[in-house]
């Protein structure tokens, strides 16, 4: 018996049960060809049958409440599911958007009657959401936009264009912020609407590979009831940060996606063998590394939350030119240090992809680019899933707030630098 | 599972921050590397009477027989404060070489008084530790190779560009032990050393941060504090990040150093390539951020920029490193 404290990786019997029924589960439920491209008609009718298959089954949601469709599993087995899904290399989530970043809005600022009502839905993808924030002259400044929602009698009108909507071509209803008063952060109201309905145009737009990831909404005069405004009206910036937090730290990009790629990457480069070029094996090692790095920083983070941990002491009194004490991890200053997280991974992402396309050589240019899937063809990735995944990690140091803001908010709030004049 | 130092660790490593604040190292360093060792054989003393110096070595020799986080827990805070000695050398490296070489006439003669604080010991190990650091001013020094282990007899002293680490050739002294049993044990040895030099590594470089951004916040030029320019919050948002990600790496060897041998080296190796490049990422932007007062000594920056470009190509350099874990990753170790 080791005494309580101790660090260790292993995993209770409870976890370690978990893990291989989540195993076993994909292991024969996967399908065994991609499913077609998400953003088409014939992708988006799949991509929504394997969500009920997972709801089905239990495991579409396994860190929710069970009241709503979920198993109420620990930080870490959600870590765990994770892990497994990106290494069965199972269908991309259709719904992400809910599942990650409404959802736990919804638990956060939501009444009673929007979770019932909205939750189980979207569980079963019934409902698919997309985030609707961007506009055209509002992006790192999100705070400047211009959409704006008019009382009407027993809700809203909303009007105005959001942009850059990923999956919005298809799915079913939207959230994000909307002017409500003249404050630049205190008049915004944090609004949920449907995107089928009378007053609402999307018009697709084609991404740099070809598909049709994102779009642009226009709406004119859109009723909305007063029961979908999330949080108080007003407070609707507040309410929204907490929804970034979760898309910058660990909710959106868990590590599992990461260790899965670096693991592919490993057996990429194993495979070259001798043909692969010998400079390309430090990025490959350091790939690894990284990822791992961030699976464990994450373990840190979920067993500290596990743990009732008193506060940390006050640091004693040190001399100006001394090291002060900061603790073992500078990520428990809240919603903001999530932004470290963010950084890394989304280099972490653009830097393995790299490096395969460069073990790839010529060939790397050859991938298709509509696969759609999270990637294929091999044990190793296969050349489609590497080009396809470059893309789309390009797009990691853009989306969930640019890198260059999230650094910013790191010197800023976690290391304490004086703010920039805004 | 557990990934995050305890209560009691926390406590242990605020207790020894406490202590050497206290304890003025950057003074005692000047004077250690000035040829007066003693007051830092009195902060040895101190670490000795808080469990430092016995955290590796077992209870049957007088030590706390500690986990090895705590040894990483315990050299962080070292390098954090740029503690002059052979840190990894008395602290992990010795008591590992000579708990594994199970010699116990030896671990008889040297355990005991490594873990009292009575004697502070270093090391030899070509290649990676070429020259015994501080060998002119401790009592125990220890040569090996992959056959022999001997007591060092010290020679001359080198430069190092830290010169708190006071560099000593080694010459081949009496022969303690010979035969096949030297081999691994001098790699475990390498091993805990390679840990505890990490650490200090990613303490070193959380030194650099915290000292870069309070210069920053004061500093004016063009009529702000440079901390509000923001091609240096980027550069210390970066620094911050490295370290962050880096910690869990050290956490993670030293829980295969004690639960899971196999992947140990592999472990370790991701640590000390992970604290090494945050560190010297640390150190790279402290100088930049400080301008000239930080390229000179009277900045006392030195201490610790030295003591991290010193580091980062001990206990197996970088490129060594990633070779051993590509070695793993070639064999389909993974997880
Ligand atoms: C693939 C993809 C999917 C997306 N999905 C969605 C979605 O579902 N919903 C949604 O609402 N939006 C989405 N976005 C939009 C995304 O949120 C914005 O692109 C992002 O917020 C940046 O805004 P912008 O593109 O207008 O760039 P800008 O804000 O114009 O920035 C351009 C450049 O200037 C830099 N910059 C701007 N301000 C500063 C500053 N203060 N300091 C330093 N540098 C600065 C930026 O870092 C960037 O490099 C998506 C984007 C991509 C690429």
């Amino acid at each position: 018996m080791r005494p309580a404290g101790t660090m260790n990786l292993d995993l209770d019997d409870e976890t370690h049960a978990f893990r291989a029924e989540v195993r076993s589960w994909l292991a024969t439920n996967v399908p065994a060809t991609p499913l077609p491209p998400v953003d088409t008609p014939e992708g988006d009718l799949a991509h929504r049958a394997w969500e009920r298959q997972l709801a089905t089954a239990g495991l579409s949601v396994v860190s929710w409440p069970t009241a709503y469709g979920g198993r109420d599993v620990s930080p870490l087995q959600w870590l765990i599911f994770e892990e497994e899904y990106h290494r069965a290399r199972a269908p991309v989530r259709i719904n992400q958007n809910g599942l990650f970043l409404l959802a736990p809005t919804l638990f956060a600022h939501g009444t009673a009657e929007q979770r019932a009502r909205l939750l189980p839905r979207m569980a079963r993808a019934d409902d698919v959401w997309a985030q609707a924030w961007s506009e055209p002259e509002a992006g790192s400044d999100l705070a400047g936009i211009r959409s704006r929602a008019v009382r009407t009698d027993g809700g809203w009108l909303l009007s105005g264009q959001k942009t850059w909507s990923t999956r919005a071509a298809q799915a079913d209803r939207a959230f994000g912020l909307f002017r409500t008063g003249v404050d630049r952060h205190r008049g915004l109201t944090y609004l949920m609407f449907d995107l089928r309905v009378e007053g609402v145009t999307v018009r697709p737009i084609q991404q740099v590979g070809g598909a049709t990831g994102f779009a642009e909404i226009f709406l004119d005069q859109v009723f909305v009831p007063d029961a979908d405004v999330l949080g108080a009206v007003d407070q609707g910036w507040t309410v929204a940060m907490s929804t970034a937090s979760h898309e910058r730290g660990l909710s959106l990009r868990s590590p599992g996606r990461f260790t899965a790629a670096a693991g592919r990457l490993v057996r990429l480069w194993c495979r070259a063998g001798a043909h692969a070029d010998p400079a390309l094996s430090d990025r490959v090692v350091d790939g690894w590394v990284a990822a791992r790095a961030y699976q464990l920083h994450s373990y840190g983070t979920a067993t500290r939350e596990a743990t009732d941990r008193p506060p940390e002491p006050p640091p004693p009194p040190g001399r100006a030119d001394r090291p002060t004490r900061t603790g073992p991890t500078m990520l428990s200053g809240g919603g903001h240090a999530t932004s470290m997280t963010k950084v890394f991974w989304s280099e972490l992402d653009v830097a393995l992809h790299e490096v395969a396309l460069d073990l790839l050589g010529p060939d790397a240019e050859t991938g298709g680019l509509r696969t759609g899937t999270a990637g294929w063809a091999g044990d190793d990735g296969g050349t489609d899933a590497w080009l396809d995944g470059y893309l789309f990690s390009l797009a990691g140091p853009i989306y969930a707030g640019t890198n260059e803001i999230q650094r910013t908010v790191i010197a800023e709030r976690v290391l304490g630098l004086p703010r920039d004049r805004r | 599972m557990r990934l995050t130092p305890s209560a009691e660790q926390e406590q242990f490593a605020a207790a020894l921050h406490a202590m050497l604040t206290e304890a003025d190292i950057p003074t005692v360093a000047r004077r250690w590397a000035a040829d007066d060792p003693a007051p830092g054989q009195v902060v040895w003393r101190r670490l000795a009477e808080l469990g430092v110096a016995g955290l590796a070595v077992p209870e049957r020799w007088g030590g706390l027989a500690a986990h090895p986080a705590d040894v990483v827990i315990a050299c962080e805070e070292l390098g954090h404060h740029a503690l002059p000695g052979p840190v990894a050398e008395s602290i992990a490296a010795l008591p590992m070489l000579l708990t594994t070489l199970g010699d116990d006439a030896l671990c008889e003669t040297w355990l005991p008084r490594l873990a009292s604080g009575e004697v502070i010991g270093t090391l030899a190990v070509a290649p990676h530790v070429p020259y015994a650091t501080d060998a002119d001013v401790v009592s125990l020094v220890l040569r090996a190779d992959e056959r022999t282990l001997r007591l060092g007899v010290p020679g001359p002293r080198l430069r190092s560009v830290d010169d708190t680490r006071r560099l000593v050739e080694v010459a081949d002294g009496a022969l303690l032990v010979t035969g096949p049993t030297v081999g691994p044990a001098v790699a475990h040895a390498l091993d805990a050393g390679a840990l505890a030099c990490a650490a200090q590594l990613l303490g070193a470089g959380h030194a650099l941060l915290e000292t870069t951004l309070r210069y920053a916040g004061q500093r004016t030029q063009f009529g702000q504090p440079i901390g509000q320019f923001q091609a240096v919050k980027h550069l210390l948002a970066d620094v911050a990040i490295g370290l962050e990600f880096a910690r869990p790496l050290l956490y993670a060897a030293a829980v295969a150093l004690a639960d899971h041998p196999a992947m140990a080296a592999r472990d370790i190796s991701a640590a000390k390539v992970a604290c090494a490049d945050a560190a010297q990422r640390a150190a790279r932007t402290a100088l930049q951020v400080h301008g000239a007062i930080g390229y000179a000594r009277e900045s006392g920056l030195d201490l610790w920029l030295t003591r991290i470009w010193a580091l980062a190509r001990t206990w197996g350099t970088q490129s060594w490193h990633r070779d051993r874990i590509r070695t793993a990753l070639a064999a389909g170790d993974l997880t």
